[in-house]
């Protein structure tokens, strides 16, 4: 293998060809971008169910997909799909139905919704029974085989899987928040290990139902400033008081740099590192002392091997949260020290809210972008700073910018933390 | 698969069943001589019988109650298997080997809350059927960290918190294969030099509705007269689930040598695909993945750990594999050890290779786990052993365990 085809550790270079994009903002790469950059909010009132009673009643929801009966699980599949679709067109890589690689994905967990028991608990009005039993005797009938088909936890990725032809079994997984990158992740590590020439990495994330929205809410996690949606999520703002639930997904297509140069494709960027670690402390927080995250960070820019100096743009995690915003800013003047001043660094999750499981590829696709365009995506809703985050956060204004590597935090629920740096093709 | 650096060495077995815990108690029960009565449990679940886990004191390993009171059954009995793991592996409170361990867990989910779920049910066609009136039940009967308990990460979480691993940390979701692709990634990454050390596994808990509902919505479990495993195909064939909990210390060889550790085999090989199912494909991708694993193997003595799962057509597909096997000259000791742990989907495959790992130490291996006729004695012992598992519709794995030289 040519050796300029290698990091500088001796891997072979991960570059990306095909990107695809579907958030509130809309579908495609074109229409998301230009909304992003022009600070434009996806958040608003939920119409999808009744939201009498509940203290949240604002999200990002994708409402332009109509698949009805709606579920979570039918729009994750959904969402992958188009952005799948649109990243594959781009790549120009395999034919119709035939991927030359694996698929990794990154999707929440499955589960029936009040939809489906719904479905089966009125099935046969002459059941008896009642509760689970009532449930239990009308799957034996058989008649819902399409259901165990799609609630199954492997059941998104098996459709992919089918849908284009990815090689071999597919793999979902879950990290929280950090899912998306750690799609990513495993994307970039078969590669790197030379199994395969090419991956897609998706990440997912249909899940804006009433259960989903009600445990958010009972672990006070979310924002309940429902008379301005638009407004609600304000990362790093002295007022901020909770995330968004969002929905949306991003997919990618990975090739090693010698393939992708061989067959001629239009090279979007370059994977340059992956890090990852776990927290032990807390279910929901992290260790005071932030060594979690540092840690994360750290390894990612050892991984790429590059230092401080070399980073010129931060994505950040920046869920609008009192605790992971001030947690994130520690552990990045930590690592970055009095560098971090001249950083500048913004949170997509200002406009689109937090997308979850999609949120980690979401985030890389709009870090890809600002590289590509040279224009930084501001952190919206910044009008009461918080003193003690001393961050230019790109507030509020676009800005255009050189950027030619970026870092793109994830910090999970439960501990799981994983970053990336992405960086423009080599010169 | 293996540099003379970089072999997979299984270092670790946390073992949790309806038959005990701890690999000890495994092989006790299931070398006797004696063909073994599953331990079944079947009036609780009924029309479904079920392997109910066997009473474990959660103090062993999760000493806090605080801990134990923030996991449902599911966490915990995870959480607990991956502690008999690590102080198997001799690893427990070395804080320098737990910052280098990488965790994989496959995860399904944990429990639903019965019991709102059925006050929510009951409301459906009454006079409070009602949007408004749900989300007032969600809102005021949910306990507010139940979603913890639930949440498909949070076994990784838990772990983390427990026995401080902090290495790395993934969850991968998928039924059987998902248990499969995590030893498969694990193994990629020792040989690959991604990482040295590795704790991986999962848990099922088989005693729940939530869990049984939402496999027979694809009428995939067995629900008449309790029938062993390889007999239930010609009947329409059917799965029987089984509380377990399944954690493996997997190691390079080189990391195990220089520590100390001891080691009960080496994952010579390991092999994935994912056939289109049609007639005839399964077959040959079984043919493809053996050829990939047993290349340096020609005929002889071949253990097998089978995963098959009681569903048809792939238990029966399975089984013409083995045949043709023995057609070509491999004498086969065949078991089914879904037959007698009961199968326990994302937990399935760690626990049939710490299965494996465990005869391939000790030189011996299991009694038939049934009388069906397809299971034959082993007098000798079964070195290597092929460990298999197959999606019921989508997936297929192999494995290959043999002596560390």
């Amino acid at each position: 293998m040519n050796r300029v085809m290698l990091d500088t550790k001796g891997r072979p270079i991960v570059v990306v060809t095909g990107m695809g994009l579907i958030t509130p903002l809309g579908q495609g790469k074109q229409d998301n971008w230009r909304a992003l950059t022009g600070g434009v909010s996806g958040v608003k009132k939920i119409t999808r169910f009744c939201t009498d009673g509940l203290p949240t009643k604002i999200a990002g929801t994708v409402d332009f997909v109509d698949i009805p009966p709606l579920s979570g699980q039918g729009l994750a599949l959904e969402l992958a799909t188009r952005s799948a679709t649109e990243a594959i067109a781009q790549a120009a890589l395999g034919a119709k139905g035939s991927f030359p690689g694996p698929l990794f994905l990154a999707t929440p967990p499955a589960e029936l919704e009040w939809t489906q028991r719904q479905m089966l608990y009125t099935y046969d009005p002459d059941t008896e029974g009642t509760g689970y039993a009532r449930m239990l005797a009308a799957a034996r009938t058989g008649q819902f085989q399409e259901m165990y088909g799609l609630f199954q936890y492997g059941s998104v990725s098996d459709h992919l899987a089918d849908q284009f032809g990815t090689q071999g079994q597919p793999i979902s997984l879950s990290t929280a928040c950090a899912s998306g990158a750690s799609a990513i992740q495993l994307g970039v590590e078969a590669i790197r290990r030379g199994e395969t020439q090419a991956a897609l990495c998706i990440g997912t994330d249909g899940s804006v139902h009433v259960e989903a929205l009600v445990r958010f809410s009972l672990l006070s996690a979310l924002s309940t400033q429902n008379d301005f949606p638009e407004k609600a999520s304000r990362p790093f703002s002295k007022n901020r008081n909770g995330f968004i639930m969002s929905e949306g997904s991003a997919a990618f297509v990975f090739e090693s740099y010698e393939s992708a140069r061989a067959r001629g494709a239009k090279i979007l960027g370059v994977v340059r590192g992956c890090g990852e670690r776990a927290d032990n402390f807390h279910r929901t927080r992290s260790k005071p002392d932030g060594s979690a995250n540092i840690g994360a960070i750290q390894n990612t820019l050892d991984d790429a091997d590059i230092s401080i100096q070399d980073i010129d743009y931060i994505n950040a995690h920046g869920t609008s949260t009192p605790e992971n915003d001030k947690m994130e800013y520690l552990s990045l003047r930590d690592v970055f020290g009095d560098r971090l001043k001249r950083i500048p660094i913004s949170s997509n999750k200002s406009m689109i809210g937090h997308t979850l499981t999609a949120a980690g590829a979401i985030e890389a696709a709009f870090s890809f972008l600002t590289i590509e365009t040279g224009v930084i995506a501001p952190t919206i809703n910044y009008d009461v700073p918080d003193p003690d985050i001393d961050l230019d956060v790109v507030p509020n204004i676009k800005r255009e910018a050189p950027v030619s590597m970026v870092l793109s935090d994830s910090f999970g629920f439960g501990g799981q933390n994983v970053c990336l740096v992405l960086a423009a093709e080599p010169a | 698969m293996n540099s003379p650096n970089n072999e997979v060495w299984i270092t670790g077995i946390g073992l949790v069943s309806s038959l005990g815990e701890g690999s000890a108690a495994h092989w006790q029960q299931l070398t006797t001589g004696a063909q073994i009565k599953p331990v079944l449990e079947r009036s609780a679940f009924a029309p479904y019988p079920v392997h109910p886990l066997v009473d474990v004191d959660y103090s062993k390993q999760i000493p806090r109650r605080s801990d134990q009171r923030q996991m449902g059954a599911w966490q915990k009995l995870g959480t607990y298997a991956a502690g008999l793991a690590l102080d198997d592996a001799g690893m427990t409170d070395d804080t320098t080997l737990l910052e280098n361990t990488s965790l994989i867990v496959a995860a399904g989910g944990g429990e639903r809350d019965i019991d709102v779920d059925t006050t929510l049910l009951e409301t459906i066609g009454g006079p409070r059927d009602e949007e408004a009136v749900r989300n007032e039940i969600l809102m005021n009967d949910l306990r507010p960290t139940h979603f913890l308990t639930e949440l498909s990460n949070l076994m990784a979480g838990n772990i983390s918190i427990v026995h401080g691993v902090i290495g790395s940390s993934r969850t991968f979701m998928g039924e059987e294969m998902a248990g499969f692709s995590a030893v498969e990634t694990a193994a990629r990454r020792i040989q690959h030099g991604q990482g040295n050390l590795f704790l991986v596994g999962g848990a099922y808990n088989a005693e729940r509705q939530d869990m049984l509902l939402q496999l027979d919505l694809g009428t995939i479990l067995w629900t008449d007269e309790y029938a062993p495993l390889w007999e239930r195909p010609p009947k329409g064939g059917g799965m029987i689930t089984g509380s377990v909990g399944a954690f493996l210390v997997m190691e390079s060889s080189q990391h195990a040598q220089k520590r100390g550790a001891r080691a009960y085999a080496r994952l010579s090989g390991i092999a994935s695909g994912r056939s289109d199912r049609r007639p005839g494909s399964v077959g040959q991708m079984a043919e493809k993945l053996f050829a990939a694993l047993g290349g340096h193997i020609s005929g002889g003595p071949l253990g097998v750990l089978s995963g098959a799962s009681g569903i048809e057509p792939a238990t029966n597909q399975e089984l013409a594999f083995m045949k043709g096997l023995e057609d070509k000259g491999y004498e086969l000791a065949l078991r089914g050890y879904g037959a007698v742990l009961g199968h326990s989907v994302e937990a399935h495959f760690p626990a049939g290779l710490g299965l494996a790992a465990l005869a391939a130490s000790k030189g011996a291996f299991y009694t038939p786990f049934d009388d069906s006729g397809f299971e034959r004695p082993s007098d000798e012992g079964a070195v290597p052993i092929l460990v298999t598992t197959w999606g019921p519709f989508h997936g297929e794995g192999m494995a290959l365990v043999e002596k560390v030289n």
